[in-house]
């Protein structure tokens, strides 16, 4: 579904992926992992197609496409979806308004028929169900006064609506608590499919203990050092970054 | 909602919709300004001397002043001898009833999206009353009938001044005195026709009025004038549309709006302006010259002024409000979009003079390409204005780096016991806003629109129904290519 190649990005002068390799299956769940400033959610970007993040060599195919032949909306059109680490307010606009926007500009690039208000709100209603959104929240401008949780969860509902074949989850956990970190992960789970395969992109364990990943990696100053299974995102947990650093530092020497 | 879709895809690789004419026949005054002109014109209509009397003592005066210079706005001198005074369409005397009315102007508006044909509609929905002014003259005025059974009276200016010379003898001038300003003063000399209409006493007008200006003949200058006269305790929604050719040279369009609302009475004018804003290089384009103001005389009574602004070269205009009776409201609800060489100074002013009185304005700029965008407004507190109270909400949206917003809000407050509010703020359509809204598979010009509708939301919902679909669509046209 996705490979990516020796990928180098850069934001202004300052390199910040220095050659990812990274291949995904449908089907399959990978956790990417590492210390702050390592170039997780610039990898989030650039897969997105964020204009300010340069890819200056290597390649990305995503299902047969040159990735970078796309432009951002015409990735989504194709299944790639991306759940923001800060998702932004747009005053004005309700949630609502802007799901159906979305969802049938979405549909209309797949082949499928627009939804009218009625089947709309059916869908909308049901998917409601399973993130546990509350009516008066997609009444209300899109993030607009939302609380860190319910924007995180408005994400994932979002990525219930438009039912991506690659979901990026960039920092998803960070900020939530215990119970809304559980229904993020019930609901992630539940869209998971044989069909489609999902990106984790996570500082900590703690999300990973409910969306088990099939690979996880390590991502360390741009570039992926390290790929396992999950128990690596538990050592990972036990022994912080520091030995990962110690390990890279230590070959590079 | 799926309105809002369809709109947005229709209108998204659309230039200025209306600017096709069309060849209709007229009936023209010789080019230039005289006091012959002004003879011509109140000839041409058969006025009576009173109003003759009242047009030459307006041209005199008008050559005693000169155009005023403190608008944010600059363009080349304007030679008023350039420009026709007079155009009507060539047509019968005068249609008895609206079968009579030649069909290529039925076709004209007809492709405004107007009907000027009555249409039965299904109890309990609500219909508008048209009165469609094209160049100088008022062409049919529906629905009369239904109206004239509760004694509401909607019709032409020019058949006002003949069928109700008491109502506008009284009326005409008195909130827009002949000699306001400039550009109110050549109106009241040349103005040509317009609508006209009476509430009378309890009545809450069951319709929505509307008149549909469009400037069709070259090198015409538009100058209509209305006069709303809402009674003790009436209602009425007023709507007005205009739109007009494309054309090379610039055309001069000043309008008077009178409104005078009685005791406990209200009334509610909305505007949807889509006058020929010229090329994408500053080309052509009107001159939207126009001073709307409305009294609230008596005690209780409100006028609220709604106005989505997206076309003219040049708009300047200041829908206002003197707060006469005691307890009265004012509101103004305002959304100016410039683009490409558009500029725009528009504003409102609320005087307080009675005690309670209320003002609450909203004004939402949204300026792109090369387009200057200024809101003038004047809050005034009068001495005797006791516990008035305003706020004022003014916002900038800022597309691209190349346009500009500007704000001059002015305030004179002579009551101790005036609370008065003054919010501002000044944004820009954020690359991340627009980031979002292309990850979730909406595309930068639709997302544009979006977020736009968004901002004006607040001005939006105060239009009605019909008015607000055609503001949307407006908006998004308008802004169609100002980013990307």
């Amino acid at each position: 579904m996705l490979k990516v190649k020796n990928l180098r990005a850069s934001v202004g002068d300052k390199e910040i992926l220095r050659g990812i390799n990274l291949e995904v299956n449908a089907g399959e769940v990978h956790a990417i992992m590492g210390p702050n400033g390592s170039g997780k959610s610039t990898l989030a970007s650039v897969l997105a197609g964020r204009e300010e993040y340069k890819v200056t060599s290597g390649s990305i195919t995503f299902l047969g496409d040159n990735l970078f032949d796309l432009s951002p909306e015409e990735r989504a059109w194709k299944g790639l979806f991306l759940a923001f680490q800060y998702p932004v307010e747009i005053p004005g606009v309700s949630t609502t308004n802007f799901l159906k926007t979305a969802v049938n500009n979405v549909r209309e690039h797949r082949g499928l028929k627009k939804l009218d208000a009625v089947s709309f709100l059916k869908l909308m209603r049901e998917q409601m169900k399973l993130m546990d959104i509350d009516q008066s929240l997609v009444n209300r401008s899109l993030n607009e006064g939302f609380s860190g949780g319910e924007k995180k969860r408005n994400e994932i509902f979002q990525m219930a609506l438009l039912d991506p074949k690659l979901a990026i989850l960039d920092e998803t956990d960070s900020g939530l608590d215990i119970d809304a970190l559980k229904i993020v992960a019930n609901g992630v789970n539940h869209l998971k499919s044989s069909n489609n395969a999902i990106i984790i992109v996570t500082h900590y364990q703690r999300l990973l203990e409910y969306i088990v990943p099939d690979f996880v990696h390590v991502l360390f100053n741009g570039q992926i050092v390290k790929s396992g299974t999950k128990e690596l995102a538990i050592e990972l947990e036990e022994k912080g970054y520091d030995w990962i650093r110690e390990e890279v530092e230590g070959i590079s020497i | 909602m799926s309105k809002e879709e369809q709109l947005l895809k229709e209108f998204t690789s659309m230039e200025y919709e209306h600017g096709w004419s069309v060849d209709i026949e007229a009936d023209s005054a010789p080019m230039g300004l005289n006091e012959d002109i002004v003879r011509f014109i109140s000839a041409k209509k058969n006025e009576p001397d009173w109003l003759l009397e009242w047009r030459l003592k307006a041209y005199r005066h008008w050559l005693t002043i000169e155009e005023p210079k403190w608008p944010n706005v600059t363009y080349p001198k304007i030679n008023y001898q350039d420009i026709i005074y007079y155009s009507a369409p060539k047509q019968k005397v005068k249609p008895e009833n609206l079968d009579e009315i030649d069909p290529e102007l039925i076709e004209t508006f007809n492709k405004l999206g107007i009907n000027i044909e009555e249409q039965k509609r299904l109890t309990g929905v609500t219909s508008v009353a048209v009165d469609a002014v094209i160049d100088s003259v008022s062409v049919a005025t529906t629905f009369k009938d239904t109206l004239a059974e509760l004694g509401i009276i909607f019709c032409s200016f020019s058949e006002a001044v003949h069928e109700h010379p008491e109502l506008v003898k009284k009326y005409l001038g008195s909130v827009v005195p002949m000699t306001d300003n400039y550009f109110a003063t050549l109106n009241s000399a040349v103005f040509s026709d317009g609508s006209f209409a009476y509430i009378p006493k309890g009545v809450h007008c069951p319709m929505e009025l509307s008149t549909y200006f469009r400037i069709n003949a070259a090198n015409t200058g538009q100058f209509e004038r209305t006069l709303l006269v809402v009674d003790e305790g009436a209602y009425v929604s007023y709507l007005e549309g205009c739109t007009a050719p494309a054309r090379d040279e610039n055309q001069l369009h000043a309008a008077v709006v009178e409104i005078y609302v009685a005791k406990n009475a209200e009334c509610k004018y909305s505007t949807v302006q889509n006058w020929y804003p010229g090329n994408k290089d500053g080309i052509g384009g009107v001159y939207n010259f126009v001073t709307k103001r409305g009294i609230c005389a008596g005690d209780n009574s409100k006028i609220s002024w709604t106005q989505v602004e997206t076309g003219s070269a040049i708009t300047w205009k200041y829908p206002s409000c003197i707060l006469k009776g005691d307890n009265s409201i004012g509101e103004f609800y305002s959304v100016a979009v410039t683009n490409n060489y558009q500029q725009a100074d528009t504003g409102t002013k609320m005087i307080h003079i009675g005690k309670n009185t209320k003002s609450r304005i909203v004004s939402k700029g949204v300026s792109a390409g090369k387009s200057q965008n200024s809101y003038r407004g004047l809050v005034r507190i009068n001495k005797r204005a006791e516990n008035a109270r305003n706020f004022s909400q003014c916002d900038s949206l800022l597309m691209g780096d190349q346009c500009g917003a500007h704000t001059f809000p002015y305030i004179e407050v002579h009551n101790k016991s005036a609370q008065v509010e003054h919010e501002a703020t000044t944004s820009k359509i954020g690359e991340d806003q627009l980031f979002y809204c292309n990850q979730r598979g909406i595309s930068t010009e639709d997302a544009v629109a979006l977020i736009v509708n968004g901002y004006a939301k607040e001005v939006l919902k105060q239009l009605p129904m019909e008015f607000a679909v055609e503001a949307q669509k407006l908006l998004a046209l308008t802004l169609e290519g100002s980013i990307g």
